[in-house]
């Protein structure tokens, strides 16, 4: 039979080096049943009939945090046989505090302190066995980080769990206080097990709601606990905990010295600096500068354009960039030889097509005057069509026979063509049917692309977000920032996201993992994608230049929407049902500074990313598939069929477009090109332009193409982002709840903006009338939300299911 | 007096707690109780949260929290 251990101690105490040198590879990481919170089970690596359950880093087991909830109902309904208690050794007083409340829970305990090495250097000396004597429980010492003494204290709690004796409390509290606990558990129902009578005696006489609702039997002792509240003036939760910090520094005396004088420590000169009054914001911002310029500028976009236009594009690549120069150059004569030789030829008539304002015309032909050929060739590859029909043709100059003689990739360095040239090329020599090649290459292998193009850029930033949080910089940004966060209802630490969030919402809701308060997390989460990402951009420059000239004011008018965005909404959100039932105490550690170990981040990074691809991937990778086969099935010559040269009118898609795009008509763009551009968003922002490059512009004029940037920018974002939501909230219900109201507030805000607009530029007709009407009733109740009283709840509500 | 009156560099003395509920637990959880010595270190750069020192680690906690801890020199 396999043994069960639960791994326990508090946050920033080793807990998670001494579980990855406990079980090494043998691990699963994954999320407690509908919450949040990271689960994380593995085998002992030198006895594998033994699970090691990493319960989350509590401080305490009281019923107020997700956390500590999580890991009470484990060790409660599960029972592990044994629990590992780790401890840091520089922090015995507040970590010996959990291990009074472990230890009533009747299963044998087994404490192990780390960081003893740190202490010694500072001359402090704990007396193990004295220490294991009045805590009741063996005492081992290790260090997680250099592995010393891991297999003794492994051992012994397995030894221990084996021998399932009965685990007795040494801890004793105050004598009036005992005598309180004692009468309690004489009333206790008589099928409650000896050793966990002091338990439910503490939890009865601490009026922990989530205790006393687990059953109806237990004996109302309401008298008892207003007479000892009386006597003690103090509440009786607050009694206990006094009594066991009273306890705990009782014994501290005798097993602990530590040398008298107090020297300024390393991490203390680091803090000195780091959060200094007037150091603090200035290091705080170069900080965040190195990881956005890192990890979405440089290293970050390389990598994933490495990955997008290359190994998943069309493009492919030269194994260590060998034989690329010599192609460059190869390909550069032969387009100055056969290409730009005719240049005065095709210049003079292109020159015609833009006199006669044809679109793209101008495009191809500064293409052709500067003599960049890639710039032509893409220009080409849009416009082409609409040349030919206005009777335009530089085909005489530029057409497939001549590219045929073109200098091949493959004849330089060790070519290697994209997935995407790959397989589309295997599937041509099996001869497969079109629509499965199609469904294939552009279904498959498209949204596997777009998974996993996001990942490289994504593991940059988690080595960096690794890196802040372990060497104990991430508590300090919570400290630094949240004077401003807290206002409406985020963490110091959301900074972090909606920074990240301006290169891309999907790494950037992945970065909200380091938000260890749920609420404040889930509200980051949903707010994040608000602010304009990179692929939201172009639809920021498509709308300046077509409808405003290219105004200057425009991006900048876009940053601020999302950054407004984010406020109302965090202010809205905070008050709403779902989020004020629970309390957001801000009481923080601050850990000491460490270098982490580069295993322990490469580790987290790996967990992380993997995580992404594996849960948010399957949502992400069905959305493209769905919206594949949406543009590319539909009506083909009269009948409904398949094409691979699908008009996106005559599509599917296009036709949900035209179906539901009255919906949009109060915002100004009811029209079914705007419709198709929205939907087509949902697979990744960029498209939106792609869809107004191939289809017509007209109709929209400057107040509607406004209102439609608004909404595309701050509704539901592309369906990778949509993945990682689902990823990081591990619900359904919160999933949709978050799409939802982005969707709404997106939708309420374009109305607003075209409404508004509308009625100010002096359209008086009756839609205007009723759509201001609408359009001041949704300010109206905005500013009722923003403004409604509010208070702090102090109870914890959320239900938290532990499944075996 | 309270801990959100306490000067940085100062060293008082944990008399009461008030409150109750959810942030009182936390505060008392991270070792704020009665007769305990805290340390005041800083305060953040932008006024609030303050740093203090107790029990041997640093702990952050609002000012609007603070007022809740009634202390002596």
């Amino acid at each position: 039979m396999s043994i069960k251990i639960a791994l326990a101690g508090n946050p920033n105490c080793g807990k998670t080096t001494l579980f990855n040198a406990l079980t090494g590879s043998n691990q699963y990481v994954g999320n407690w049943p509908g919450v949040t919170v990271e689960k994380k089970e593995g085998k002992l690596k030198s006895n594998k009939d033994v699970i090691i359950m990493d319960l989350p880093g509590i401080y305490s087991l009281s019923p107020y945090t997700l956390e500590e909830v999580v890991a009470r109902n484990y060790l409660i309904t599960e029972r592990p046989d044994a629990i590992l208690n780790i401890i840091d050794g520089t922090n015995l007083e507040r970590n010996l505090y959990l291990t009074t409340q472990l230890t009533e829970l009747g299963i044998p305990v087994v404490i192990a302190i780390n960081m003893l090495d740190v202490l010694e250097k500072k001359g402090d000396i704990i007396n193990i066995q004295e220490l294991s004597k009045k805590i009741g429980c063996p005492v081992y010492e290790i260090s997680a980080l250099k592995g010393k003494g891991i297999q003794e204290a492994a051992d012994a709690v397995v030894k221990f769990a084996k021998e399932n004796k009965k685990f007795e409390v040494a801890h004793v509290f105050a004598k009036n206080v005992e005598d309180i606990l004692e009468n309690i558990a004489e009333k206790l129902p008589k099928d409650i097990p000896e050793e966990q009578k002091r338990f439910y005696a503490i939890k009865l006489f601490e009026r922990d709601s989530k205790i006393l609702e687990t059953r109806e039997d237990f004996p109302d002792i309401e008298s008892i606990i207003a007479d000892a509240e009386n006597e003690f003036d103090d509440d009786s939760e607050s009694i206990i905990t006094n009594e066991r910090y009273t306890y705990i520094s009782s014994i501290i005396k005798g097993c602990y010295k530590k040398k008298s004088k107090e020297k300024l420590s390393t991490s203390d000169k680091i803090d000195r600096i780091v959060t200094n009054r007037w150091l603090a914001l200035p290091i705080f911002a170069i900080i965040m500068i190195i990881v956005y310029y890192v990890s979405v500028t440089s290293v970050g976009s390389l990598v994933t354009d490495f990955t997008n236009d290359q190994l998943f594009g069309e493009d492919g690549w030269y194994l260590f960039g060998i034989g690329r120069s010599d192609y460059d150059a190869a390909t550069d004569k032969f387009v100055e030889e056969n290409i730009f030789n005719h240049k005065t030829e095709m210049e003079a008539e292109l020159q015609k097509a833009v006199d006669e304002h044809i679109k793209g015309s101008e495009e191809i032909l500064a293409a052709v005057q500067d003599e960049d050929f890639d710039a032509f060739e893409e220009a080409m590859g849009s416009y082409s069509v609409a040349l030919e029909s206005e009777g335009i043709d530089i085909s005489e100059y530029y057409n497939d026979d001549i590219m045929e003689n073109a200098p091949d990739k493959a004849d330089y360095g060790v070519y290697i063509p994209g997935i995407t040239t790959l397989v589309s090329n295997g599937l041509e020599a099996i001869n497969c049917v079109d629509w499965l090649s199609a469904l294939i290459v552009d279904g498959i292998v498209g949204g596997v692309g777009a998974v996993l193009g996001f990942v490289p850029q994504m593991l940059v930033l988690f080595i960096f977000l690794a890196f802040l949080e372990y060497c104990g910089y991430m508590a300090r940004i919570a400290f630094i920032m949240d004077r401003i966060f807290r206002k409406f209802g985020l963490s110091g630490k959301s900074f972090i996201p909606i920074l990240i969030g301006t290169g891309c919402g999907v790494p950037g809701i992945m970065a909200s993992r380091t938000i260890e308060n749920d609420r404040d997390r889930k509200m980051t989460i949903m707010t994040t994608t608000f602010i304009p990402c990179g692929a939201k951009l172009p639809i920021i420059a498509m709308i300046a230049t077509a409808l405003f000239d290219g105004a200057w004011w425009v991006a900048p008018s876009a940053y601020f929407l999302g950054i407004a965005a984010i406020i109302i909404s965090g202010i809205i959100l905070k008050k709403t049902k779902m989020f004020a039932g629970d309390p957001a105490p801000f009481v923080m550690e601050l850990p000491a500074y460490h270098l982490p170990t580069v295993g322990s981040i490469l580790r987290s990074m790996w967990e992380r990313g993997w995580s992404f691809i594996k849960r948010a991937g399957t949502v992400i990778l069905l959305a493209s598939i769905i919206i594949w086969a949406g543009s590319s099935f539909g009506m083909v010559d009269g009948s409904f069929g398949f094409s691979t040269e699908m008009e996106l009118n005559d599509s599917v898609l296009g036709m949900i477009g035209n179906a539901i795009c009255w919906i949009f008509a109060p915002l100004g763009f009811g029209e079914a090109t705007a419709t198709i551009a929205t939907i087509m968003g949902l697979v990744a922002k960029e498209e939106v332009v792609g869809v107004f490059g191939v289809l017509d512009f007209e109709g929209l004029g400057a107040l509607a193409g406004y209102a439609f940037l608004a909404f595309n920018l701050l509704c539901a974002p592309c369906f990778a982002a949509i993945g990682a939501i689902k990823r990081e909230m591990n619900s359904a219900k919160w999933t949709w709840f978050a799409i939802g109201y982005q969707c709404t507030f997106a939708y309420a805000t374009a109305l607003v903006i075209y409404q508004l607009g509308m009625l100010f530029s002096g359209h008086f007709d009756v839609f205007t009338i009723i759509g201001s009407i609408v359009a001041f009733a949704i300010i109206a109740f905005v500013i009722y939300l923003l403004v409604r009283p509010y208070k702090e709840s102090t109870k914890f509500t959320q239900k938290v299911k532990i499944n075996a | 007096m309270t801990l959100r009156d306490a000067k940085v560099g100062e060293t008082v003395k944990v008399v009461k707690l008030h409150g109750e509920g959810a942030v009182k637990r936390r505060i008392m959880d991270m070792g704020i109780t009665k007769g305990v010595e805290i340390y005041i270190r800083k305060v953040a750069p932008l006024g609030d949260p303050i740093e203090v020192t107790i029990r041997g680690y640093e702990l952050s906690l609002r000012k609007a929290d603070a007022e809740m801890i009634d202390v002596v020199k």
